[in-house]
């Protein structure tokens, strides 16, 4: 990694599925964290989890990914809180919807594509100009492996994410010359709630505080592009590398 | 948004019978609250699943699995007081304070249990003879009830209602948060004298003897020993390490252990493996390699938790599984316990563990387990006739006075559990009081008409 950045870090969407574990994986090493969410009441229950395990600095923020005005706000607000522009922000939310509603219910689709894509370019974008300003920090963002490959099972989530992991590419491009770290993380399955009672092979899901401390360690490293579970790139790989004319005609 | 119903395979533990449950495996408040607000017909909270039998299966009703709410609310360093959400296991506590200097005030044999199943149980460790049960040291705890709502139940407050949770395998309520008491230890070590017992008499004469200068005290039972060697183990009794019996080494940080792998038994062992010529070899060579020895240190995961360093280690029986009988004789039953190892010994159904300890006074608590005497506990690997065996020590310990615990109990009939816990009247009114249209229900529950 470059320079040093303040040991703090920002949580976005910290009560979905993965985000608490990576948020615990930062305390464990010394963060200060910001939470944020719609829900304030829940965010403070992790937030006192986090100070009576780890004993650091855990602060609560309200942030809706849609509300696009305020995006510029929050992040001075994050600065105000820490007293420092945070050391870096990780980006949890997502909206997963049924891909059969979302195909028949436009509000559906397209919430799926606001909140995953929109909702995280307009959010990153202003932590990207202040990390840019100051000279180091990471940013990471949740994508999915679903954005590796429209499938018919799940392409209008799998477009956002797709489109999301672009987005971070470019970033990362961007940024590199100011010294500021993007990290794309594709997850895989994992056990959380999204993937609770499905009937998916043991050894492809990964328990949600392996994954949070993968993650972590992966964006401290400076990592571009990580799979949680090392074997899904190879497996994406692979399902990237099918032929289109064969794969249009698969149900995978 | 409310919470999507999944289908997933459930067994105890011990892996006696695996069926498929409706379950609910909430994260957040606002998802549990939601869930209570209109619960289904019939449900049972989950753990992490380390009770033996049946107490957290539910057959053709619904499964919560609490396992994810897990949140610390708050701790205080002066008093080491604890409160947490019912979900946290007993692993996160150790990981979390023995650090600051505090350790579990009452372990079982496993820290993967959560701090819920710990009180639904009334679990009890290697203390019990001077400490008592986990749920004696705990201060108060929040129970959601079907008739009352949310309601704090303490020593003082709802005192009824917490002697009925305490061992109550979760037909009360649903247990919302604990505030518990730790214990300030010096060391993350122990300081372990072990001792050899050429059969049982010795054994429990040094256990009555000396118990009393041991805080934890326990004793491995080579139950394939018969004749003249019936009952011969090896007792392992210590306290906590002072920092100044610590060697050189672990003394600069005394909370720190030294890093471990861990094991994993990754796919179900053929039934074969675990016969009984190889139990016995096991408890020959187990027997042999332990000697006499004083003051040996060791870390507290080797002490109290040898058997979660292999993960699943209940697969070591194979797919039919096994049960585990932990039976507790009154001190005037010690020839049952003479008789139930005989009859052991003579069966072929080889334990490949057996644990035997004296329990001190018994708590409140209306189907809390533990009473004075003493308890032994067994794996039984499910092969033929297992159940008219199991039938065959329940009947002898009840001629002896003694009792089955919930948390491993698979195979009893209900006669014979009514027959061991004279408080089950009252704890099914207060249960009849608590949840009139008995939503709280398990397949433990129901194969013994635990209300009424």
């Amino acid at each position: 990694m470059t320079s040093a950045y303040p040991k703090s870090v920002v949580i976005l969407g910290a009560l979905s599925g993965v985000a608490r574990y990576i948020a615990d994986e930062f305390a464990r090493r010394g963060f200060s964290l910001i939470l944020a969410e719609r829900d304030m009441a829940e965010l403070e229950l992790i937030a006192a989890d986090m100070r009576v395990r780890h004993s650091i600095a855990c602060y609560c923020l309200e942030f809706d990914a849609l509300r696009y005005d305020d995006h510029a706000q929050f992040v001075r607000q994050c600065a105000e809180t820490l007293g420092e522009t945070p050391g870096g922000v990780v980006l949890c939310f997502g909206f997963m919807a049924d891909q059969t509603q979302a195909q028949r219910d436009f509000s559906t689709a397209r919430r799926t594509l606001e909140v995953n894509f929109i909702g995280a370019v307009s959010i990153l974008e202003h932590f990207a100009a202040a990390f840019e300003e100051r000279g180091n920090g990471f940013i990471a963002g949740l994508s999915s492996v679903a954005g590796d490959r429209g499938r018919k099972a799940n392409y209008i989530y799998g477009a956002a994410k797709g489109g999301l992991s672009i987005y971070l590419q470019g970033l990362r491009n961007r940024l590199y010359a100011s010294g500021v770290q993007v990290t794309t993380v594709k997850p895989g399955f994992m056990d959380t709630p999204m993937t609770y009672g499905m009937e998916l092979p043991k050894p492809l899901v990964a328990a949600p505080d392996i994954a949070g401390r993968a993650i972590v360690r992966a964006i401290l490293k400076g990592k571009n592009v990580i799979y949680v579970l090392f074997f899904w790139r190879y497996i994406m790989w692979i399902i990237k590398s099918i032929p289109e004319w064969q794969f249009k005609k698969m149900s995978i | 948004m409310p919470l999507n119903a999944a289908n997933v395979y459930f067994s105890g533990w011990g892996r006696y019978g695996c069926i498929l449950c409706e379950a609910y495996r909430p994260e957040h408040h606002f998802e549990l609250s939601a869930l209570l607000t209109s619960p289904p017909k019939s449900f049972i909270p989950r753990g992490l699943g380390r009770s033996y039998g049946d107490a957290a299966m539910n057959k053709d009703g619904a499964v919560l699995d609490l396992s994810r709410m897990n949140r610390m609310r708050s701790f205080e360093a002066e008093t080491g007081v604890l409160e947490c959400e019912g979900g946290v296991s007993l692993a996160e506590i150790l990981d979390v304070f023995v650090p600051r200097g505090f350790f579990l005030p009452v372990t079982p044999g496993t820290k993967f249990v959560t701090v819920a199943g710990a009180i639904a149980n009334d679990v009890h460790g290697k203390n019990h003879h001077c400490d008592g049960t986990f749920t004696q040291f705990v201060d108060a705890i929040g129970l959601w009830t079907p008739a009352r709502g949310i309601i704090t139940c303490s020593r003082h407050e709802n005192s009824d209602i917490f002697w009925a949770t305490a061992g109550g395998v979760g037909l009360t309520g649903v247990l919302l948060w604990a505030r518990l008491r730790l214990l300030p230890v010096e060391s993350a070590y122990m300081r372990v004298d072990y001792q050899r017992c050429s059969h049982l008499d010795e054994a429990l004469a040094a256990m009555e003897a000396s118990d009393k200068n041991y805080r934890y005290s326990v004793a491995w039972v080579d139950c394939l020993a018969r004749g003249g060697s019936l009952g011969r183990s090896i007792l392992m009794r210590g306290n906590h390490a002072p920092v100044n019996y610590l060697p050189e080494k672990a003394r600069r940080s005394p909370f720190r252990l030294p890093r471990r792998t861990k094991l994993a038994v990754p796919v179900d062992f053929p039934g074969f493996v675990l016969n009984p010529y190889s139990i016995k070899a096991f408890n020959t060579l187990f027997y042999a390699k332990n000697r006499n020895a004083q003051d040996v240190i060791v870390d507290y995961d080797q002490y109290f938790y040898p058997l979660d360093g292999i993960l699943q280690w209940n697969r070591l029986y194979g797919k039919k599984g096994f049960v585990q009988y932990q039976a507790t004789f009154p001190p005037d039953g010690r020839t049952g316990l003479v008789r139930m190892l005989e009859r052991l010994a003579s069966s072929g159904r080889a334990s490949f563990l057996a644990v035997l300890k004296c329990f001190g006074e018994s708590n409140p608590g209306l189907l809390s387990h533990p009473m004075p005497g003493y308890t032994l506990t067994l794996d039984i690997p499910n092969t033929p006739g297992l159940i008219e065996f199991a039938a065959s020590l329940d009947r002898l310990l009840l001629e002896y006075g003694g009792r089955l615990y919930l948390a491993k109990d698979a195979l009893t009939q209900p006669e014979t559990f009514s027959e061991m816990y004279p408080q089950l009247g009252a704890f099914r009114e207060i249960k009849a009081q608590l949840d009139p249209d008995r939503i709280l229900t398990s397949s433990l529950s129901r194969r013994l008409c635990l209300d009424g």
